[in-house]
């Protein structure tokens, strides 16, 4: 049985902390960097639950500032184990 | 058809001159006294011969922002009106000049202020010269006198729009729009190709090919260092302007007493009035700014030297005035003579000033 | 599986457009400019027409547009974006000319520019963005602001005896019959966002056949003008917005799937 395993890069200094990623996310894997500023001074997110990933790209779609990169993988479940 | 004499109005003359010195597009909006310029171009169809574009906008505003649309994908395009309309133009006319733009743009003017008159006038001088816009820029001005000028300045505006890319002018009056002339047309020559507006145009905007950055045409700039550098930048180019765009026709000054200086159908008008004063003895010779801006100072101050008197004719209240004044700096004593309300005066009414005003007769 | 085995290039499914550059945007967090900037970029490049595009930007909150797609662009004065396309189109026909305006620039001082060029069919595509708010000046009351609605110029709520009606500048659009194309959608969602993409696709086909002229409308939010946050934004949009600015196409003669 094979499952999506996702992963994302986000571009901290172009994050804004508008946190509409963390929103779209339905697994829960991205929310804000707690108590750490960008260097514009924006607050920004990151991927906190990583593992949550399935790299539907939600996060990526809906940011104004295009500030994620989604990486995807097809994995058989054994290979997890 | 080329170079044979032909019988036009100065307006249909702009329209056919247009169409032969290449023109790509037209954008106006009708007015009196300059509607029969779309309304010759509408009849022509140079849409099906030369491809030319000829639209009637909804608004002068609308026009010359298409103008600036059109001339910024680096065509030759231009738009005409009349004194109101004109005034609507202005704030387009100052986004060209910051954006570099070389929209051409004809005035046949008309009576003011406000709605006016559709009598002629010569009273948009300073709106042209000082521009009607906001900020420090300023419009390259030709003012033709006759109906051949009018078909000679298109191909010149465009030329000299596009060399210096600035917004050019031709100032007209209702006079020399209406009345008909003998007009020897240009040839036609054939609209730019698309490899001649990238070579001529490097700034077009015309699409982003993969070998060179995006080209974007904006007049603005929040950071007042760069803003002072464009500004900076601007002013080195109307000096160059200055200092090689000068035109001007001078008709018997070397033994002249008296100067006349007018321009447009003033300055046609002013002939006559040499002509009657030489017939009664008075030495009157005619200085002809051609360039309103650049306005021809160091060749007037020349010229001037040891006259008696200058008599500035215009129609309007006292314009063109300022800038002689300034250009003879009190070394002669200069008048003015204008008539108003769209009055053109008559010859003999030019030579009674200058007889009054400066042989103090 | 670590991370670092699923981040490589080939398992790549999703990044920021190369025509849009590494400018930082000036928009405000969560404002919905920045997702149609992406999708105007995603799509040039989906239709390979970077080379061949040129957009005119307004003044307004975008007035920065042509820093961050790399693209041609002109800028035109407020209201004129139209006029502008109309020329450049007519010119160069065989370009994707659009332009990108703010429902002030569009819908106020630029309304006879806009309702000219669409009635004569120019084939040029109307990207609207309508948040119902001047933005850039700091949040004073536009035509389409809603009735009751707070802005630095009705503080006291949009009142029609004061101010007038909502301007539904897109409904009247969709009346012209220069225009081929009239939709009203939102970015405020994966899904709004990819019917938003299929709309701006259309507009900017039928444009390039020479269908005549397409608008598209997004209703947006302003975080900073309304005081929300961009999720609260999102929601007041939601419940209110809607509803004077009903979503879906409201004109479509293209026969584009």
């Amino acid at each position: 049985m094979s499952t999506n395993r996702g992963a994302i890069v986000v571009d901290k200094d172009r994050c804004k902390g508008c946190a509409l990623c963390v929103l779209a996310c339905s697994k829960g894997v991205i929310s804000l960097a707690v108590r750490k500023v960008n260097v514009h001074g924006y607050p920004y997110v990151e991927p906190m639950n990583p593992d949550n990933c399935i790299g539907c790209a939600s996060c990526a779609i809906v940011c104004p500032d295009g500030c994620i990169e989604v990486y995807r993988k097809i994995i058989d479940k054994e290979d997890e184990q | 058809m080329n170079n044979e004499v032909t019988l036009l109005k100065g307006n249909e003359a702009i329209a056919y001159a247009a169409i032969r010195c290449g023109a790509d597009a037209f954008f106006g909006y009708p007015i009196t006294p300059q509607s029969e310029i779309i309304e010759t171009l509408s009849l022509l169809k140079p849409w099906e011969t030369t491809g030319m574009v000829v639209v009637q906008a909804e608004s002068e505003v609308a026009s010359i922002n298409m103008v600036y649309g059109g001339a910024g994908a680096g065509k030759r395009v231009f738009t005409t009106s009349s004194s109101p309309g004109v005034a609507l133009m202005q704030e387009g006319i100052s986004f060209m000049a910051g954006s570099e733009i070389p929209g051409v743009i004809v005035n046949v003017q008309r009576g003011g202020p406000g709605l006016g008159t559709i009598q002629p006038s010569q009273s948009d001088y300073f709106q042209a010269t000082r521009g009607g816009g906001n900020g420090d820029y300023n419009v390259i001005v030709l003012a033709p006198n006759s109906v051949q000028e009018m078909a000679d300045f298109m191909d010149l505006a465009f030329t000299l729009a596009f060399r210096y890319r600035n917004p050019a002018m031709i100032l007209s009056d209702g006079v020399i729009g209406q009345m008909m002339e003998k007009v020897v047309l240009p040839e036609q020559k054939p609209r730019r190709t698309e490899e001649q507006i990238r070579k001529e145009c490097p700034w077009a905007t015309i699409g982003r090919t993969k070998d060179r950055q995006p080209n974007i045409l904006t007049s603005l700039e929040l950071k007042p260092e760069i803003m002072e550098a464009r500004n900076i930048h601007l002013q080195e180019k109307y000096a160059t302007i200055r200092e090689k765009e000068v035109r001007y026709e001078t008709i018997n000054c070397e033994d002249a007493d008296y100067l006349i200086v007018a321009f447009g159908s003033a300055a046609r008008i002013s002939e006559k009035s040499m002509e009657i004063a030489r017939g009664k003895g008075e030495k009157v010779g005619l200085f002809r700014p051609i360039t309103l801006w650049p306005f021809p100072e160091r060749q007037l101050a020349e010229i001037a030297k040891g006259k008696k008197g200058i008599l500035v004719a215009e129609i309007n209240a006292g314009q063109m005035v300022e800038d002689v004044r300034l250009a003879i700096n009190g070394a002669v004593p200069v008048e003015h003579f204008g008539r108003l309300g769209g009055i053109v005066p008559d010859p003999q009414e030019i030579v009674e000033a200058l007889e009054t005003k400066m042989m103090r007769k | 599986m670590t991370e670092n085995d699923i981040i490589s290039p080939e398992n790549l499914v999703y990044k920021k457009p190369e025509l849009m550059n590494d400018t930082p945007m000036h928009y405000c967090p969560g404002c919905s400019h920045g997702v149609v900037h992406k999708l105007i970029a995603e799509i040039i490049e989906e239709m390979g027409m970077e080379e061949k595009t040129v957009g005119v930007s307004p003044v307004g909150c975008a007035v920065f547009a042509y820093r961050y797609l790399d693209i041609d662009w002109q800028e035109a004065a407020h209201g004129r974006a139209p006029a502008l396309a109309t020329a450049i189109k007519r010119l160069w026909p065989d370009r994707l000319v659009f332009t990108y305006q703010g429902d002030g620039d569009l819908a106020c001082i630029g309304t006879a520019e806009t309702i000219h060029a669409l009635n004569r069919g120019e084939h040029i595509a109307i990207i609207f963005i309508n948040n119902a708010i001047y933005g850039m000046t700091g949040g004073q009351m536009a035509p389409t602001t809603l009735i009751g609605q707070k802005t630095s110029t009705c503080p006291y709520g949009r009142d029609p005896e004061l101010h007038g009606y909502p301007l539904n500048i897109t409904e009247i659009a969709s009346t012209l019959r220069g225009t081929c194309y009239v939709s009203r959608q939102s970015v405020d969602t994966v899904g709004s966002i990819l019917k938003a993409k299929k709309a701006i696709r259309k507009a900017f086909e039928a444009s390039m056949k020479g269908l005549g002229s397409s608008l598209v409308e997004i209703v947006s939010t302003c975080n900073s003008g309304w005081k929300l946050s961009p999720a609260e934004a999102n929601e007041w949009m939601r419940e209110k917005m809607f509803k004077e600015y009903v979503k879906g196409d409201l004109k479509d003669t293209t026969n584009l799937k």
